[in-house]
C-alpha cells in the first residue's frame, strides 16, 4: 500500500515529458555489467504494458526509459528487481542534458586539430626551411590558426568580456589578451618576413587549456538544489471539510489552521495537524528517518509531510504551510546550500592569486624592455612570451585531472562523485556522523525473537500476515515457512487500521497486532515495550513479537576501521533512544545522540562545525537533508530518497559502507597529487618567466616548455592508474594462463 | 616547392576531413556510449 504509491508518484515526478503524453524516466542500475545484463534489461522493460522502449548506458549504468502518461505508470523498478537488479530512479537533476560540455569537446577537437597541423608546419620552420618555404608555412598556419582560435577560443573570449565589462578580472583575461598578441604580432611578422611566428604557440596554448577547462566542467557541480525535490513532497493541497458537511479540495496556499481536513490513506498530510477522528499509521519517516509506522489516534499531532497509511484520517491544521515542518525544512536546506558555497576551491584561490602576478610580469617586462632597449617590436615580443610561457596550461590541468582519474577510480567501486571541489573537501574531514536508519541499517525491521517465539505459532501468524503490507507483517511472513495445514483465504482476514489483522481459521480467531487489541483476556501487559506485535488466538495470547532494525553487514567492520584511523565517529539519530542505544552498542559507536529532529541535527552540525571540526554526514532520509546540505561533506547511499541523495556530495550506489573509507582514502590520495601537481606548475613558472623576461623564448622553446609541463602534470595524475581494477586483471590473467598450462599437461599425459 | 605546397594542403585537409567525421560521429552520439557500444556487438538480435 504505501510502498507502491510513493513509488509510483516517484517514477512520476522523476519523468521528464517529452512530446504527446510520453514520459522519459532515467534508472540508475548499478548491478549491470555486460552484454547479458543490456538484453535482459531491455527486454525486460519493454514488455511492461505502458513502455515504449528502454535504452541502456553502460557506460554511466543507467536505462532510460520511455513510457507512456496513459496508461497505468510502468512498475519499473519492481521489474528490474525481479530481473535480479537493484535499481532507483536518478532525480531530474542528476542527467540534466549538458551542452556546456559539448560546447567544450567540439571547441577541444578543433583545437586539437589546429594545434596538431600548425606544429607540423612548425616543424619544417624549425628544421630550417628555405626563406621562400618558410614564409608560406607561416602563410598557412595563419589561415589555420585564424579560424581555429574565432571557433575554440570563444569559451575564453567571452568569460574574459564579461569579466572585464564588470570591471573586474579572471583567469581568462591574460589568456585572451595573450593569444590576441600572439596572433596579432605573428601576423605582423609574417607580413613583414621575420623569421618567428608564434601561431603554434596560440592554438597549443589554447589546446591544452581546453583539456583543462573541459575536465574542470565534467568535476563541477551541477546545479542541483535538493529544494525543489522537497518542495514535491508536499501535496499539492487537500480536502476540506466545512462546518455544514460540504467538503471542498484547496490549494495548500488557502489552507490556515483551524480547517478540517481529511486526509485519505495514501497521502500525506499538507499542513502540521492534529487528528481529530480516525485511527491509523502514519509513515513519518520524512520527519525522524524513523523506519516504522507510527500509531496515531484522535488528540495526537502529526507533523505536514508525513504519509497516512492505513485509513482515512480527519485532522485539523494547527499551521499554514508556511509555518508548516516541510516549509522549515526548505528554510534550513536553503541556508546550508549557502553556507556550503563559502568553501574556495583551490583551482580557484590560485587562479585568483595568478592573474595579477602575471599581468603585472608582463606589463613590467614591457616597460622595461621599452625603456632599456627602446625596441617597441622587442617589447611587446617579450611581454606576449611572459604571457604565453605562464599560461596556466599546468595549473589549469592540475586539479582537473586529478579528480576525473579519482572519479573514474570511484566510480567503478560504485561511488558517484557529484561535485569535485567536495573530493578536496573530503580530504580534510575528521569527524563522520552517520544518521542511523536507512544507513547503518538496512532500513527494513525484522523479526528479532524469531527463535523463543515458536514456529508453529510463527507459522500460523506469518500466513496471516502475508495479507497485509505494514512492515511489521512483512517481517513476520520473511520469517515464517509456507506450511501446507494453514489454509488460509483472503477473506477470513480483516485488517483493523491501527490495531492489526484478524482471522478465523477453523472456527478459531486469531488477532495479531496491538496488544491491548488483540490480547481481550486478562494478562500482564509490559507498557513500555512499543514496537512489539502479539499474536492472540480466541483473545489469549500466543506469542510476542519484537522486530528490530538490522546493521548493515559491514557497519561493525568499517566504524572499527574508522575509529582506527582516528576519525571522531558520531550517530546522530531521530529514532527512540532505546532502539539507538542498543544499536550503537552493537556496532560499536560510543558517542550517539537520540530523538533528534532535523533542525538539531542541523544545529549538532554546526556546532561541531564551529568547534573546527571538518564534518562528513552520511545520511539517507529526507530528514537528514538539510544536515547533509550543512556538513563540510556529505554521502548518502544509492537506496536513499532522491532529497537525500540530491543533497548530497558522494552517493555510493550499493549501498557498502566500505565505500567510505574508500572514498576518504581516494579523496586524501588525490589531494596528495594535486598538491604535487601545483607545485610543480608553480615550480615550472619560476624557471620559465625569468627566461622569459629576457627575450630568449624563441617559438621552439615556447612549445617545448608548454608540452612538458603539461604532461607532467598529466603523468602524475596517472599514477592514480595503480588502482585494484589492474591488479584483478593481472591475477585474473594469471588464473587463466595457470589453468591453460593444467589443461594442456593433462591433454599431453 | 609546388609539390610540397600540394603535399602541405592534402594533408591539411586530411586532417580536416578527420576532424569534420570525428564531429559528426560526436553530434550522432556515438560517444555517448562506449562501454555498451563494446558489448552490445555480443548480443543476438534473432527475434527482432
Amino acid at each position: 500500500m504505501t510502498a507502491p504509491t510513493a513509488a509510483d508518484k516517484e517514477l512520476f515526478f522523476g519523468s521528464r515529458p517529452i512530446e504527446d503524453g510520453l514520459m522519459q524516466a532515467e534508472l540508475s542500475v548499478p548491478g549491470m555489467k555486460c552484454a547479458g545484463c543490456i538484453s535482459k534489461i531491455e527486454k525486460g522493460l519493454s514488455t511492461l504494458p505502458g513502455v515504449v522502449s528502454a535504452r541502456v548506458n553502460l557506460s554511466t549504468k543507467r536505462v532510460s526509459v520511455v513510457w507512456n502518461k496513459s496508461d497505468h505508470e510502468p512498475p519499473l523498478i519492481d521489474a528490474l528487481n525481479g530481473l535480479g537488479f537493484d535499481a532507483h530512479l536518478s532525480s531530474a537533476q542528476e542527467r540534466s542534458e549538458d551542452n556546456e560540455l559539448r560546447r567544450l569537446i567540439r571547441s577541444l577537437a578543433v583545437a586539437g586539430f589546429g594545434a596538431g597541423n600548425i606544429m607540423m608546419l612548425s616543424v619544417g620552420v624549425w628544421a630550417g626551411a628555405g626563406e621562400e618555404a618558410r614564409a608560406l608555412f607561416h602563410w598557412l598556419s595563419a589561415a589555420i590558426a585564424l579560424p581555429v582560435l574565432m571557433f575554440s577560443g570563444r569559451v575564453f573570449f567571452a568569460s574574459a568580456w564579461t569579466a572585464l565589462r564588470a570591471r573586474s578580472t579572471n583567469m581568462d583575461v591574460p589568456i585572451s589578451v595573450g593569444v590576441f598578441l600572439t596572433f596579432a604580432l605573428s601576423l605582423y611578422d609574417t607580413a613583414t618576413g621575420r623569421p618567428h611566428a608564434y601561431f603554434d604557440a596560440a592554438t597549443s596554448l589554447l589546446f591544452f587549456l581546453l583539456i583543462g577547462r573541459t575536465l574542470d566542467h565534467v568535476m563541477r557541480a551541477r546545479a542541483h538544489s535538493a529544494i525543489s525535490a522537497l518542495q514535491k513532497l508536499a501535496p499539492g493541497g487537500a480536502t476540506v471539510l466545512h462546518k455544514d458537511g460540504s467538503t471542498e479540495y484547496l490549494s495548500i496556499d488557502d489552507i490556515e489552521p483551524g480547517m478540517l481536513l481529511r486526509v485519505a490513506a495514501g497521502s500525506r498530510f499538507p499542513v502540521d495537524a492534529v487528528v481529530v477522528d480516525g485511527d491509523s499509521d502514519i509513515d513519518v519517516s520524512v520527519i525522524n528517518g524513523e523506519s516504522s509506522p507510527q500509531h496515531v489516534k484522535a488528540g495526537d499531532p502529526v507533523a505536514g509531510g508525513s504519509l497516512n497509511t492505513t485509513a482515512p484520517i480527519t485532522a485539523r491544521a494547527t499551521a499554514s504551510e508556511k509555518q508548516s515542518f516541510l516549509a522549515d525544512m526548505i528554510r534550513m536546506m536553503e541556508n546550508a546550500e549557502g553556507a556550503r558555497h563559502q568553501y574556495r576551491r583551490i583551482a580557484d584561490r590560485i587562479s585568483d592569486l595568478y592573474t595579477p602576478v602575471v599581468h603585472l610580469g608582463a606589463l613590467i617586462a614591457f616597460c622595461s624592455w621599452l625603456a632599456f632597449a627602446g625596441d617597441l617590436h622587442r617589447a611587446v615580443a617579450v611581454a606576449v612570451s611572459v604571457l604565453i610561457i605562464t599560461c596556466p596550461c599546468a595549473l589549469g590541468l592540475a586539479v582537473p585531472m586529478v579528480q576525473v582519474m579519482a572519479a573514474k577510480r570511484l566510480f567503478r567501486a560504485g561511488v558517484m562523485i557529484k561535485d569535485g571541489a567536495a573530493l578536496e573537501r573530503l580530504a580534510d574531514v575528521d569527524t563522520i556522523v552517520f544518521d542511523k536508519t536507512g544507513t547503518l541499517t538496512t532500513g527494513m525491521p525484522r523479526l528479532a525473537n524469531e527463535n523463543d517465539a515458536g514456529m508453529r505459532a510463527l507459522n500460523v501468524a506469518g500466513a496471516i500476515a502475508s495479507y497485509s503490507t505494514h512492515p511489521y507483517s512483512r517481517a513476520l511472513a520473511q520469517a515464517s515457512r509456507l506450511s501446507p495445514h494453514i489454509r488460509l483465504e483472503a477473506n477470513q482476514v480483516a485488517e483493523t487500521p491501527g490495531n492489526g489483522l484478524e482471522a478465523e481459521i477453523d472456527g478459531v480467531t486469531y488477532r495479531l497486532g496491538r496488544p491491548d487489541w488483540a490480547v481481550t483476556l486478562p494478562a500482564k501487559q509490559d507498557a513500555d515495550e512499543k514496537s512489539c506485535v502479539v499474536f492472540s488466538k480466541n483473545g489469549e495470547l500466543v506469542a510476542r513479537y519484537h522486530f528490530e532494525d538490522d546493521a548493515r553487514p559491514s557497519a561493525r567492520t568499517v566504524i572499527q576501521k574508522l575509529n582506527q584511523c582516528d576519525f571522531y565517529v558520531l550517530m546522530l539519530s531521530g529514532d527512540r533512544e532505546p532502539a539507538v542505544s542498543s544499536f550503537a552498542s552493537r556496532v560499536g559507536v560510543s558517542s550517539w545522540q537520540a530523538n533528534l529532529r532535523p533542525a538539531e541535527k542541523v544545529k549538532q552540525i554546526t556546532e561541531l562545525t564551529a568547534s573546527g571540526r571538518k564534518l562528513l554526514m552520511v545520511g539517507d532520509g529526507v530528514n537528514d537533508a538539510p544536515a547533509l546540505a550543512a556538513a563540510y561533506a556529505s554521502m548518502a547511499p544509492g537506496s536513499a530518497t532522491d532529497i537525500g541523495r540530491n543533497s548530497a556530495n558522494f552517493v555510493y550506489l550499493n549501498d557498502d559502507l566500505n565505500n567510505i573509507p574508500l572514498t576518504i582514502e581516494t579523496a586524501r590520495r588525490a589531494k596528495t597529487l594535486m598538491r604535487q601537481n601545483i607545485a610543480f606548475a608553480i615550480l615550472y613558472n619560476a624557471i620559465a618567466v625569468p627566461i622569459a623576461f629576457l627575450g630568449l623564448v624563441t617559438p621552439l622553446i615556447a612549445a617545448l616548455a608548454m608540452s612538458a609541463s603539461s604532461l607532467v602534470v598529466v603523468l602524475n595524475s596517472f599514477r592514480f592508474g595503480g588502482d585494484t581494477q589492474r591488479i584483478t586483471n593481472l591475477k585474473k590473467r594469471r588464473d587463466l594462463t595457470k589453468s591453460l598450462l593444467a589443461q594442456t599437461q593433462a591433454q599431453t599425459q | 616547392m609546388s609539390v610540397m605546397v600540394l603535399l602541405v594542403l592534402v594533408s591539411i585537409s586530411m586532417g580536416a576531413v578527420g576532424l569534420a567525421v570525428f564531429l559528426w560521429s560526436f553530434n550522432a552520439r556515438q560517444y555517448d556510449d562506449m562501454d555498451g557500444a563494446a558489448e552490445r556487438i555480443l548480443i543476438d538480435d534473432d527475434e527482432d
